[in-house]
This record gives C-alpha cells, sequence and structure tokens, in this order.
C-alpha cells in the first residue's frame, strides 16, 4: 500500500498526486515510469515519474482522466492508499551535455517532459522549452518549466492562453530561426498525433528525434510484450526497451492501431463505472 | 523380481487400471473457468493407493524430482492415514497441492513405476493430490522449524522454484525474504497456469502456509530496478540470494503481421485471464478480446492452456497450429486428451508464414506453409521442413503466440559478475545452483530455459541446500 500525501487538481481532468514509496524514489532517475493498481479487481496501469523527491521518499504522478482505471484514481483523496505501486520501470532518458536541446511537452507530456528537461539543464544543455496544451484551463507547470529550461514558449490551440496555434508550429520557427545544425535533439512527449507531427516535422530537418511512448501494457516488466512496437524494423518492448525511442524509427500507423484496440472495452468500462461511482460522469 | 514375487504372495486381485479421476463433463465445462479434475473421493484414494505393490526398490522414488518417499505416503494413504501420508510428502515436497495437479508424472514417477509395465501406473499425482487437498480442507500443521540460525536469504521470484528454496531454507531457521515483481505471489503458478487446471485459491493456501513457517513475501518489488543484487547484498543485509526469476520473456514468431491487435503472446494471453481474471470482465478491469476462430501456435503445455482458456472465453474454433506432427507435441499427454475432449482443433505440420489483418490493424487470417518431418534434430525430434509451394490462406481474428519463452532479463542484465549464456540465462552449476557470483545461486528456468514446475521446485531444493552450507561454513 503507498499512501496519497498531496494531491492537487492542475485541471479539470489532470491530477497530481505525492505518493509515498521510498524505494522507488531512492532509485528512479528521469523517464522512467510506475506500474499501479488501486484496488483488487483493478487493472495496472503505467504511469511516468513526474518528479522525485529522494529525501523524503515520495514520487510525483500526474495523470489525465481518460478511463475508467484514472477517472478512480482521480477520485481517491490525500489520506488514502493505492494498492500496488511498482517500479521504477523502463530505461531512464539519456542525459549529457548535448549542446542546445529543445524539449516539448504536450497536454500531460508536460509532467514527463519535467523531469528530463531539469536533468538536461543540470547537465549543461541550453534548453528550449515549448509546452501547451487545447486551452489555457489545461495547460499547467508553467512555472516548474521555466525554471527547467533556459528559455521557454507556451501555445494554446484555441490561443485562450499565449501564444494560439500548436507546439509543433514553435518547434518549427526555432529549428528555422536558430538554424537546424544548432539544435542536438528534441524530446516531444505527448499524444501519439503531436508526437508524430513533431517527429514529421524534425526528420525533415534531420534533427534527431526522442520520444516517451504510452502503449498498453499489462505487467510492465518485458514479460506479455502488450506494449511491443515497431522501431526501425524491429519489435521492441516499451516498458523495458523504452519508453524512449528515436521518434524517426518509430511505426505510429501501428502504435496508434494497437493503442485503439481495447477501445470499446474501456468505454464499457467508463459508462460501467460512471453509472456506479455516482460521480455523474465525466467531470 | 522380488517385488512381483511379493505381489504374487499377496495373492492380491490386480486392477490393471487406474481410478479415473472425477471430471466435470467437458461440455459444460468449456462454459465455465472451475477446475476441470474434481479429485479423488476417501474411498476410491484408499483404492488407488492398494494398487501399489510397495517395490521394495521404488524405482517411482528415483523417477521424482524432489525424492518424495513415494511408496510411504501411498501406504499410508491405503492404511487410511492421510495425515501420516501428508506428512511424509511434506518432507520433500512443500507444494503438494500444485503438484498432484500439475507435474507431468507420466514421465517421471509413474512412467518407472513397476505396475505400469504390464497395466496403468499407480496414479501417484492423483494421490499426492488428494492427500494435499484433505489436508487443505483442515487445519494445516506447519513443519517443524529449526533454531533461528541470523542469517538472512533473500530469494528473487516467487514462482514454485522460489518457494521450494524459500521453505526449505525457512524450515532450516534461516530469515528468508522473497522479492516478487508482480501484485501477487506465486509466478506461473498464477499468471500462467489457467484456474481450471490448477485453482489460485490452492497457490495461494499454500503460499499462505509458507508464511506460517516466517517466509517474508514482498510484492512489487522489481529486483534489478528498485534494487540490484549487489545491494541486496551489500546494503540490503542478504547473506545469500536465491535467483528463480524463470522464463519471463515470451518470443515471438518473427513474422510479418505479428503485432498486428488480436496478437498474443501466450504470456499476454494467459496473464490478462489468469492474474488478472479478465473472464470476468467488467467486474474486473482488464479486459481480453477473443475472436470467432483462434490460432494457437505451439504444442506445449502452454499452447494447450491458451486454446482451452479460448474456447472457455466464447470462441466458437480453438486451433493449435503446430509445425511437427501428433507424436511430437511436448504437452503433457492429459492437456493433450482435455484439448480434444472439448473440442480444441489441431493442425499439425502447418506454420503461418505472415499474418494478414483489416484496415484497422487486427489480424483476419494467416498466410501459413504446410511441413513434413525431416531428419531428428538436436532435441531428437524429426525436424520440420516446409514443404515449397504447399501455401494456404487459414482464417484467424486471434492469434497467440506459444512457442517458448526466453529468460526475463532484468536481473542477469543489471547484476555485475554474473555469467549468462548467449541466450541470456544464468550459467549456475545444476549439482548445486551456485553461480559465477559468490553466494548467489539459481535456478529452474532461468538458467535452464522453459520446463516444468516440478523441475525449478528441484532446482530450489538444491539450491536450499547449498546456500546452507555455505553459510553454514560462513558463521
Amino acid at each position: 500500500m503507498s499512501k496519497i500525501l498531496d494531491k492537487q487538481v492542475l485541471s479539470p481532468v489532470i491530477k497530481l498526486m505525492v505518493v509515498e514509496a521510498p524505494e522507488i524514489a531512492r532509485k528512479c532517475l528521469p523517464g522512467q515510469f510506475i506500474i499501479l493498481r488501486i484496488g483488487e479487481e483493478g487493472e495496472r496501469i503505467p504511469l511516468t515519474i513526474a518528479d522525485f523527491d529522494r529525501k523524503n521518499g515520495t514520487i510525483t504522478l500526474v495523470f489525465q482522466e481518460v478511463g475508467k482505471t484514472t477517472k478512480h484514481l482521480g477520485m481517491l483523496k490525500t489520506g488514502d492508499s493505492i494498492r500496488d505501486l511498482a517500479g521504477p520501470l523502463g530505461t531512464p532518458s539519456h542525459v549529457e551535455n548535448f549542446g542546445a536541446v529543445i524539449c516539448v511537452g504536450g497536454g500531460v507530456g508536460v509532467a514527463p517532459v519535467y523531469p528530463i528537461t531539469r536533468a538536461l539543464k543540470e547537465a549543461g544543455n541550453h534548453v528550449i522549452g515549448i509546452i501547451g496544451s487545447r486551452n489555457k484551463e489545461l495547460l499547467f507547470w508553467e512555472d516548474k518549466m521555466r525554471e527547467a529550461s533556459s528559455e521557454l514558449y507556451i501555445t494554446t490551440d484555441d490561443g485562450s492562453y499565449a501564444r494560439k496555434g500548436f507546439v509543433s508550429d514553435v518547434l518549427k520557427e526555432i529549428i528555422e530561426g536558430r538554424g537546424k545544425d544548432r539544435i542536438a535533439m528534441v524530446l516531444a512527449i505527448g499524444p501519439q498525433p503531436m508526437m508524430r507531427a513533431c517527429c514529421r516535422l524534425t526528420e525533415e530537418y534531420g534533427v534527431k528525434t526522442i520520444i516517451s511512448l504510452n502503449s498498453l501494457m499489462v505487467d510492465g516488466t518485458g514479460m506479455c510484450g502488450c506494449c511491443r512496437v515497431t522501431v526501425g524494423g524491429k519489435t521492441r518492448f516499451v516498458c523495458v526497451d523504452g519508453p524512449e525511442f528515436d521518434g524517426h524509427q518509430v511505426d505510429f500507423n501501428e502504435l496508434a492501431l494497437r493503442s485503439a484496440y481495447f477501445q470499446n472495452e474501456e468505454r464499457a468500462a467508463m459508462e460501467r463505472f460512471s453509472a456506479h461511482c455516482n460521480c455523474g460522469g465525466a467531470q | 523380481m522380488d517385488s512381483e514375487q511379493k505381489a504374487g504372495k499377496q495373492k492380491k486381485e490386480i486392477i490393471p487400471k487406474k481410478h479415473p479421476m472425477p471430471s466435470q463433463d467437458a461440455v459444460a465445462r468449456i462454459k465455465n473457468f472451475s477446475e476441470v479434475a474434481t479429485g479423488y473421493t476417501k474411498e476410491t484414494a484408499i483404492a488407488e493407493a492398494k494398487r501399489c505393490i510397495q517395490c521394495k526398490k521404488p524405482f517411482c522414488r528415483e523417477g521424482c524430482p524432489v525424492d518424495v518417499d513415494i511408496p510411504g505416503f501411498i501406504k499410508l494413504v491405503s492404511e487410511g492415514d492421510f495425515a501420516g501420508a501428508i506428512r511424509v510428502i511434506k518432507e520433500k515436497n512443500a507444494l503438494p497441492a500444485i503438484c498432484g495437479r500439475v507435474c507431468p508424472q507420466e514421465n517421471q514417477c509413474e512412467q518407472v513405476c513397476t505396475m505400469g509395465k504390464k497395466n496403468e501406473p499407480v496414479a501417484i499425482g492423483r494421490l499426492e493430490r488428494f492427500c494435499a487437498d484433505w489436508e487443505l480442507a483442515g487445519e494445516v500443521t506447519p513443519p517443524k522449524v529449526e533454531q533461528p540460525t541470523g542469517f538472512k536469504v533473500a530469494v528473487v521470484g516467487s514462482g514454485p522454484g522460489g518457494l521450494t528454496c524459500a521453505a526449505d531454507l525457512a524450515k532450516l531457521g534461516y530469515q528468508v525474504t522473497i522479492f516478487e515483481a508482480l501484485h501477487v505471489p506465486g509466478g506461473v503458478l498464477m499468471y500462467g497456469i489457467p484456474e481450471f487446471r490448477l485453482p489460485k485459491k490452492v497457490v495461494q493456501t499454500e503460499i499462505e502456509n509458507l508464511k506460517k513457517i516466517g517466509v517474508e513475501i514482498k510484492v512489487n518489488s522489481v529486483v534489478g530496478k528498485f534494487a540490484t543484487i549487489d545491494e541486496l547484498l551489500d546494503g540490503g543485509g542478504f547473506d545469500a540470494i536465491y535467483i528463480g526469476t524463470g522464463a519471463g520473456l515470451p518470443y515471438f514468431m518473427n513474422i510479418p503481421g505479428e503485432n498486428s491487435c488480436g496478437v498474443y503472446s501466450a504470456n499476454e494471453f494467459l496473464t490478462r485471464v489468469n492474474l488478472m481474471k479478465a473472464y470476468l470482465f467488467p467486474e474486473w478491469d482488464t479486459p481480453v478480446k477473443i475472436g470467432k476462430k483462434v490460432a494457437v501456435l505451439g504444442g506445449g503445455n502452454v499452447a494447450m492452456d491458451s486454446a482451452r482458456t479460448a474456447l472457455r472465453l466464447g470462441a466458437e474454433e480453438s486451433w493449435i497450429v503446430y509445425r511437427r506432427s501428433e507424436k511430437e507435441l511436448p504437452a503433457r499427454h492429459e492437456e493433450v486428451e482435455h484439448a480434444i475432449e472439448e473440442g480444441v482443433k489441431f493442425a499439425f505440420l502447418t506454420s503461418p508464414v505472415k499474418i494478414i489483418a483489416d484496415e484497422k490493424g487486427i489480424a483476419t487470417s494467416m498466410e501459413c506453409l504446410r511441413y513434413e518431418l525431416g531428419e531428428p534434430d538436436q532435441s531428437g525430434r524429426r525436424s520440420p521442413v516446409p514443404i515449397p509451394g504447399s501455401e494456404f490462406i487459414m482464417d484467424a481474428d486471434t492469434v497467440v503466440v506459444a512457442i517458448g519463452q526466453g529468460p526475463n532479463p532484468l536481473v542477469p542484465r543489471t547484476t555485475k559478475g554474473l555469467e549468462v549464456t548467449k541466450k541470456g540465462n544464468i550459467v549456475a552449476d545444476l549439482q548445486t545452483g551456485a553461480t559465477s557470483k559468490q553466494g548467489v545461486y539459481a535456478g529452474g528456468d532461468v538458467v535452464t530455459g522453459a520446463a516444468t514446475v516440478i523441475l525449478a521446485m528441484g532446482a530450489g531444493r538444491i539450491a536450499a541446500k547449498s546456500i546452507h552450507e555455505y553459510l553454514a561454513n560462513k558463521k
């Protein structure tokens, strides 16, 4: 059992939880994730570690309520416990002084981008941060990303805050403005269409781009292969070989199809949960 | 032969066949996940036990990887002393309710049973299960535990090997902690072997009994991630370690279309159903999707388990697609029989070369090749040779790949100084379980490649003995 020590509502559908997990906090590195299960009948879901505090033995999880389990998780309160928490899983981000790097976070992807951004800056990189969301309400951690980056750009799809447009628009301008040879690497984490758009763009310029995949998982330790994805023509497991991969090598079509395979079941589970939990459905 | 003379002297009427195992009817059972074989009654157990002729030289015992005193316990069963019988079994086997159900007895104790030379062997497995179930139905008396030695041992993985090693060491007075990566202990007994063959309640009861003799189990603890083997030895305060992490890496065919939706590794398919109870979706959260026609690739126990599971999930047809012939099927005989009874179909000498999917990426069919058998290969089985131009299309909207598993790499990759083979198996002395690293022992599938529950238990027992000797010298 892992106790929830703090809970914050970052947006109507994005929640933050600080969870007691000393063994994970002691070892985890940017880019790694955990698998959790809320209760006896629960499913195992992966969530990226958005932050950690080794001294206090805590990790921070940020999640968007997209399905039954994340919805249920979002209803837990400070003082409640999460039944099962395993980690840190996955291969940590490769952090070194590359020179100038761009870190792009889209939507809830800002959370996993944050610790890597901070680590890259600490390693001596000039870090250009770009974060974006659909609207102002969904944007979070502007302050933390500003601190972790050398410079920060913000977009909203509808223009309700900062610049109207997509993170990829800003990414294009920066690569063109600074020159593609002066950007050593791009890190892009967010919804699959956003990562795909970023990769298409950087591929044109030949700028290396790392993305972090959020495929379906069951065990998260390399045992089942549910999370497999084709990278550079080879089958890789997101849970142990990833979650980060060279975005130009990832088969996004396959990734999207595999991610959608259980859509009907996910919807049915959500509807059933909404009917039983008296939470009145979404929000 | 002494034993035959003795049997003759008693003028005992020989019952040529084993007493049949009471089972759920095949038509009824493919609609549920309850256990297929329901177990002997007291009367049947005593009658079956009386078939044993109590050979002076019991070959059965030599055939048992953990050296259970088989004639000894069977004699007590024949006398109706079930408490005595289970005590004898438990001297050597910490998990009899499990072994009685899943051991391949036909290749072990029962294969060499003297009765079996002219008739059917004594149903040793069924009797073992009877004794274990008899005990579990009442109060279990914990075995005697020696004085604490003061040494701490870590066991990595709570599958059959880890549990056996832990049980033996705990009885010898060691403080044992088992680290399990998943959220429940039991390893393959929980995620792999289906409920209808090994009820999960049986597994958990056996594990509860281990806890009663002081074994501590830490779930959600992925060794290699939250702590390495070196950290457990240096900072963790453990004096020795047993690695029994099993064969947790699924092999795929490496054919085009294999990443289509509806293609599962057997590990994924069975984990969803057994560990995550997908057959109870939506009461339980984890779903599994099953098509109308399921193709299971492979011919081992895992393949049989997958094909039979698919029927219970509502598949209209469930096929075993195997590239050799019926004779080479590596599965336990009883599993193949059960599969046939339940309506599983077999496509022998067949293997896919490509999986075809629709526009949503969901598998619809497989392009297959037919095979013929050539010369025997390294495994001694005749090797399958593809017949050129024999391509044909087989419909399948769910494909389960059950062609074997490799060792999970998490521990080998993160342990300095631990010798591994090219395939990633840990190199360990099969006589002692010792690895290239001092104080670190290993056994079971992570060393040998995918095998059976009882062989893993045998390896766990051997390592426990070696760890005991190693730590006794350290005093």
